[in-house]
């Protein structure tokens, strides 16, 4: 948490409100090294749905594969540019992304849009491309302890791992997202250092991706974490390459893409209906719902291209699939059943 | 339209520009708890008298310094809180903490008064509609009421907080101009209320129209007076209350364990929980005086009574077990 002092901006307080905050009548200026100006809101926002690969993935029910595709096709014809579409993890691993190949080849791929996969290693590249793969994301972690625990290897191991699948993505011509797990919190280490997440996030964009997504894994992050992370991060790599990941695990979620928002991040990563628990909370919630990001961000008249009532509709279409109720609040709000 | 967007985007950035927008943070900000009231009137299951007075006694131990003890409305319209004066006399007033309860007539004020009230709120609203539906009168005609209300308060010392329902958007009328949200305000706050709390009661805010609303508001009421009172309905009331917070509010209402339903969405959440506010708030380094153990543990007992789930996200992911 940024050690800074609190200003009020406009306003003498009454003190019988036993309050007890600077009052100043004019707008004070706090110099500190390495704050940057506040952005203005970007115009437009580019929604990353993760649905039916981190919303899925964290699913206790296995969906049939015709309803992934089908959920996809949906989600397709909602107006969102990017559909995270599966993972090319071991089967072993990951039951519910066991049917990859299919859904890769079962879509039906609008023009326009892009449908990454997950593809944590050479072996997971290579099926994918075969499969039809036109992008693929890696993974990173910003704590050691739970870069061991997943995958059995340091942070910079990882990312040498990685160095292979980069290698082919280039011949390949395949552009490669990365994401940086943990950036808020670690569910062993606890507080993850800013610096830490800086470092792996230029590890990655250095490597060659071309768009870092930062994980709130936790989903833990505040307000305040989120901007001392986003600052050391932003400082490191063009903020125009950077994306949020907020899991709303703890209900921070709105709150934390607001505040990436006003620092400049103009792509936000989100699962129809909030799909996917959170592993590290049993019956909390995982990732925030698409459906109400988009509702914030048509509210504050910022275009994201996609149709809400379309999205609520896959929406539906999954949560009926899966038997359970939608995550999003804006879902269960105008649903009328 | 595009020059509003401007400005907008011009408050997000900071005022002078020069300055990062999360400098712009009260040190400290005042919660209202409004579980008790807001929260169980919105509740289906009438909940136990005793039940009720554990509720308060268990968040005047969390740090609040203000909690919404009950309504003073007639039992005919809110069965909940037919058991008001009980409830009044039979919490244990922690020092320093501050029992409001609502009156909405003078019947009311003076039931109130009777019961040991030392602080009355008052009800107005920013939509015509809304108002004849939901307390059988104008806009206008409720304001005589709450100035006779406010007048017998002076009298006796007790200070009235003004509600206005419906800020940023109404079930009936939809939008709502943030003109007439100042206008009801502002009112309120001539007529005698010490502070006015905004409240989006169909919680169709964003942090879009939220910004729109107070920056009229302020035009007329100073902020030093206002509070938000967001419900979580759409999932939009932290990202409304932290852009309240970065215009300059300081109070906000929240209720323990997100207690309260929509009556107006079926089935969807109402007021936005404390514990969520609090960690927030937290977070962010801004004081609140509140141990967020305690409200949890607070919610874990009420919950538990009304045997129904925790509306908060905090209390979800830190495995409350009913």
């Amino acid at each position: 948490m940024a050690a800074v002092v609190r200003l009020l901006n406009r306003g003498i307080l009454s003190s019988a409100m036993g309050q007890h905050y600077l009052a100043l009548s004019t707008v004070a200026k706090v110099k500190a090294t390495g704050l940057k100006a506040g952005h203005a809101l970007p115009e437009k926002v580019k929604i990353v749905e993760v649905g039916p690969r981190d919303g899925l993935q964290n699913e206790k029910s296995i969906v049939p594969t015709e309803a992934k595709i089908h959920l996809i096709d949906m989600l397709s014809e909602s107006g969102l540019q990017v559909i995270e579409a599966t993972s090319f993890v071991s089967p072993k691993w990951v039951p519910q992304m066991a049917d990859q190949v299919e859904v890769m080849k079962g879509i039906q791929r609008k023009p326009g849009v892009t449908y990454p996969v997950l593809t944590p290693n050479l072996k997971g590249f290579q099926a994918a491309v075969k499969a039809g793969a036109s992008e693929v994301a890696i993974f990173g972690a910003a704590s050691e302890l739970f870069s061991k625990k997943n995958i059995n290897c340091s942070v910079d191991e990882s990312l040498q791992r990685f160095d292979e699948v980069m290698r082919a993505a280039k011949e390949a011509a395949v552009p490669v997202r990365g994401y940086v797990s943990c950036v808020a919190g670690c569910p062993y280490e606890g507080k993850v250092a800013p610096e830490k997440v800086a470092h792996v996030a230029k590890r990655l964009y250095a490597m060659g991706c071309y768009e870092i997504s930062l994980g709130d894994t936790i989903g833990v992050g505040t307000p305040g974490s989120m901007v001392d992370m986003l600052e050391a991060v932003t400082r490191e790599v063009p903020v125009s390459a950077l994306a949020v990941h907020c899991h709303d695990t703890y209900g921070q979620a709105l709150a934390n893409i607001l505040v990436a928002l006003q620092m400049g991040i103009s792509v936000v990563d989100s699962s129809v209906a909030g799909l996917g628990g959170c592993p590290y909370a049993q019956g909390a919630s995982g990732n925030v719902a698409t459906e109400d990001v988009v509702y914030m961000l048509h509210g504050l008249g910022i275009q994201t291209g996609v149709d809400l009532t379309k999205l609520m509709d896959a929406g539906a279409f999954i949560c009926r699939t899966l038997s359970r109720k939608s995550s999003s609040k804006v879902a269960q709000a105008t649903c009328k059943l | 339209l595009k020059n509003e967007k401007a400005d907008n985007q011009n408050i997000f950035c900071g005022l002078s520009g020069v300055t990062h927008i999360s400098k712009f943070y009260p040190e400290f900000v005042k919660i209202v708890e409004v579980g008790p009231r807001d929260g169980l009137q919105n509740e289906k299951e009438v909940v136990p008298t005793k039940v009720k007075i554990q509720l308060i006694d268990m968040l005047s131990g969390t740090g609040l310094s203000v909690i919404e003890a009950t309504s003073f409305v007639s039992s005919k319209w809110v069965p909940q809180m037919s058991d008001h004066s009980d409830v009044l006399r039979g919490i244990q007033r922690a020092p320093h903490v501050q029992y409001p309860v609502l009156t909405p007539n003078m019947q009311g004020f003076q039931d109130a008064v009777a019961a040991g009230a030392t602080e009355v709120a008052v009800f107005g609203s920013a939509s015509e509609t809304f108002s004849r539906k939901n307390i059988n009168c104008s806009i206008d005609d409720s304001m005589l009421k709450f100035e006779e209300v406010i007048k017998a308060a002076k009298e006796q010392q007790i200070p009235v907080r003004g509600y206005v329902s419906c800020a940023l958007g109404c079930p009936y009328e939809g939008r709502i101009e943030p003109a007439k949200v100042a206008e009801v305000a502002s009112k309120l706050y001539g007529i005698g209320c010490y502070e006015i709390s905004l409240a989006d009661t169909i919680g169709v805010g964003t942090p879009g129209s939220m910004l729109q609303m107070l920056q009229r508001v302020t035009q007329e009421v100073p902020i030093s007076a206002l509070a938000v009172h967001c419900h979580d309905t759409y999932g939009q009331a932290l990202a409304n209350i932290l852009t309240a917070l970065q215009v300059g509010v300081s109070v906000v209402d929240s209720a323990v364990a997100g207690l309260g339903g929509c009556p107006y969405a079926e089935g969807s959440s109402g007021n936005v929980s404390t514990e969520d506010v609090v960690y927030m708030l937290h977070g962010m380094g801004i004081e609140t005086g509140v141990n967020l153990d305690k409200v949890m543990e607070a919610g874990d007992f009420i919950c538990s009574a009304l045997n129904r789930k925790t509306n908060s996200k905090v209390s979800l992911a830190r495995n409350r077990k009913l």
